[in-house]
């Protein structure tokens, strides 16, 4: 029992994570039809933020801080000034691969500047571990839980209870209809892509020190990330957080359980699972696009 | 008009006979990104510190040595192309790979040109294969493990274990060198859990662990990975000694898991802490040029590159086929090859033998417990 709990607590916290990252997709797709494939970067970059912060003299949090004015521009402004605006009229599939070579270009320029190897990255919680019921908890990955789930609920909350926030989701479900009613519909697909950019720094900060600070975890992340956008329904941000934590459940489980060696095919069997079964993913809407 | 061409023209062709300065050509094929980044940025650097003291001390044989860099990307196919193109660069001695499994691929590809090769791995296969041109710069596992295990059963008394390994050419060699021992010194083995190379989340690994009991557990990562795991067991309060061979109490690994490396103990054949002259002043010279302390991986590449200048000057020539005749069966004096830094022999196969240390992490340092002497 105590084996399960741990795994349980462990694959939660992992998978709050993924959660934020994966909402990131789906904020993205509803706001401006944007499939972003950078977004294992978008959360591997702002961790180097971090450290650059640091490295200048600033203490952990104002670092944080800096990375995250750091991300809300060059991820957040600058991602939708530069890649999605001029891409977006050619349609998706030229954005979709305009995000891959701006992954690439992430992933290399951060092993050109910054080297090659992990770097360490500081602890955000202390190294605390607590007895829960045999199993040993720690303050990191309650810490994780927590911090993940109060992002991802506060962002439903002002979606959902704030003016900016309904005419962020007017603007994603009709921009046409959105601009008559005197929507700024530019302002609002802004204020989704600094978002993103704001949650991709959460999960950087609540990973890096797990996953060690380095160039190529964004492959791990973004392809977690996005098989659980898709399993939790790729429109629906509650169906980003409940496919995050069942990703991060279902590989842990599988890890100890199963077999080590196939736990990275788990996700991917859960994927094919869901594509056959019900491919508007467990949360998600049926959706119907004119092409 | 006449006059002047024909001036030129003997001006050029009086430079173009003069003998071009001859220089020695070393390929230094390494893991520059990927998951081996951590190893092989730190071989690579030793490669260069060493030849650049060479170079700059004379060269070898009167020759200037030119390194070539080559990055296999933790990639064996890669690698296996690298080492291919360094030979087609026209190198005489390759430095490199340090993950076991490229250089298990990309050493046929040096064999079949006749170019010795230094390798940093340590899967038992390597010096296995009857290939006369691979040479180890730090012993193989198969040589390593029994000085450690002997240490875990008469000093730690040591009866049980708990086994995490890389499921890779290394962790392979590695896990298998320390099942047969355990056999042999009649260890029970309670747990025995494989990982994959790169992996980012031990969590899983480290709850498995939590429900044995072990008097120690054998652990088999690279550095990377094994500072991933070092920070788990820390988060998970496993309170069971770990144990290494090589990387566990590295300095790179020291330095990504931070405090949760202390108290993990492991056997080194190389170690910037160990209380040898020679070793001291080439870590201090090391940290002075790249501004890092140097890990075993950085030390390996150093010893490979005066290896080379020193059996190349035995040899008589720097040729390729000389120096691989001349390594086998070869004894390296520190004395005479102060590079190498410590006494050391290569056998018929290219496997290596010298003393080594078992060390604990202490304060994030490593401090020597014992001096094994060499098998």
């Amino acid at each position: 029992m105590a084996e399960l709990i741990q795994i349980l607590i462990s694959g939660l916290a992992a998978g709050s994570i993924y959660a934020l990252a994966a909402v990131g997709f789906t904020l993205l797709w509803q706001a401006s039809q944007t499939i972003n494939f950078a977004q294992g970067e978008f959360v591997m970059l702002p961790g180097f933020f971090v450290l650059i912060g640091m490295a200048l003299g600033l203490p952990m949090w104002p670092a944080v801080l800096f990375a995250l004015v750091l991300s809300l521009l060059v991820l957040g402004a600058a991602f939708k000034k530069l890649i999605v605006e001029p891409m977006l009229p050619h349609g998706t599939l030229p954005l979709v691969i305009a995000t891959i070579a701006l992954g690439l270009l992430m992933k290399e320029s951060v092993k050109e500047f910054y080297g090659a190897t992990a770097q360490p990255f500081p602890a955000v919680f202390p190294q605390t571990v607590y007895n829960v019921a045999g199993a040993s908890v720690s303050a990191q990955d309650i810490g994780n839980l927590i911090v993940s789930m109060l992002a991802i609920g506060g962002l439903q909350l002002f979606l959902n209870r704030t003016r900016t926030g309904r005419c962020m989701q007017a603007s994603a479900q009709n921009p046409g209809v959105a601009e008559i009613l005197g929507v700024d519909v530019k302002r609002m697909v802004l204020y989704t892509f600094l978002i993103n950019a704001a949650l991709a720094t959460i999960a950087s900060v609540l990973i890096s020190p797990i996953y060690l600070a380095k160039f190529s975890n964004g492959e791990t992340l973004g392809l977690v990330a996005f098989i659980a956008a898709i399993v939790g329904g790729f429109n629906q941000i509650r169906g980003a957080l409940v496919g995050g934590l069942l990703v991060g459940v279902i590989d842990n489980l599988s890890a100890v359980y199963v077999s080590a060696e196939y736990r990275q095919a788990m996700p991917l069997l859960l994927l094919i699972a869901i594509i056959l079964l019900r491919p508007q993913g467990l949360l998600g809407t049926k959706e119907g696009r004119a092409v | 008009m006449l006059k002047h061409l024909i001036g030129t023209a003997a001006a050029t062709l009086a430079l173009t006979a003069l003998p071009a300065m001859a220089e020695l050509k070393i390929g230094s094929i390494v893991e520059l990104s990927g998951p081996g980044a951590a190893a092989g940025t730190n071989f690579r650097d030793g490669v260069k510190m060493g030849f650049e003291e060479i170079n700059a001390a004379g060269g070898v044989l009167g020759e200037p040595v030119a390194i070539t860099e080559y990055d296999s990307q933790t990639d064996p196919q890669v690698s296996r192309a690298m080492v291919q193109k360094a030979i087609d660069d026209g190198v005489v001695a390759i430095t490199g790979t340090v993950f076991s499994s490229s250089t298990v691929v990309n050493m046929l590809v040096a064999r079949q040109a006749g170019i010795p090769q230094f390798t940093g791995s340590e899967a038992p296969s390597i010096t296995s294969m009857n290939n006369p041109y691979i040479f180890r710069t730090a012993f193989g596992s198969q040589k390593g493990i029994p000085k450690l295990t002997k240490y875990m059963a008469e000093e730690m008394g040591v009866k049980t274990v708990a086994v995490v390994w890389a499921n890779t050419e290394f962790g392979k060699g590695g896990h298998t060198a320390f099942l047969d021992e355990a056999e042999r010194l009649g260890f029970e083995i309670v747990a025995d859990i494989p990982t994959e190379q790169a992996q980012t989340d031990f969590s899983a690994d480290v709850v498995k662990l939590k429900g044995i009991q072990a008097d120690a557990v054998f652990v088999y990562l690279t550095e990377e990975e094994s500072a991933r795991f070092l920070r788990e067991v820390r988060k998970q309060g496993v309170q069971m000694p770990l144990v290494g061979d090589t990387t566990l109490t590295g300095h790179k690994v020291i330095e990504l898991a931070g405090e949760a490396a202390n108290g993990a103990l492991g056997h080194v054949g190389l170690t910037p802490d160990a209380n040898i002259p020679a070793m001291t002043a080439m870590v201090d010279r090391f940290k002075g040029q790249f501004g890092y302390t140097p890990d075993h991986n950085a030390i390996k590449g150093y010893v490979a590159a005066h290896a080379i200048k020193c059996v190349a000057e035995l040899a008589g020539k720097a040729d390729s086929q000389a120096i691989a005749d001349r390594m086998h069966g070869l004894t390296l004096k520190a004395a005479d090859c102060p590079g190498v830094l410590m006494d050391t022999s290569w056998d018929d196969s290219g496997e290596m033998s010298r003393e080594s240390f078992f060390v604990e992490v202490q304060d994030g340092k490593q401090v020597v417990k014992a001096i094994l002497p060499a098998n």
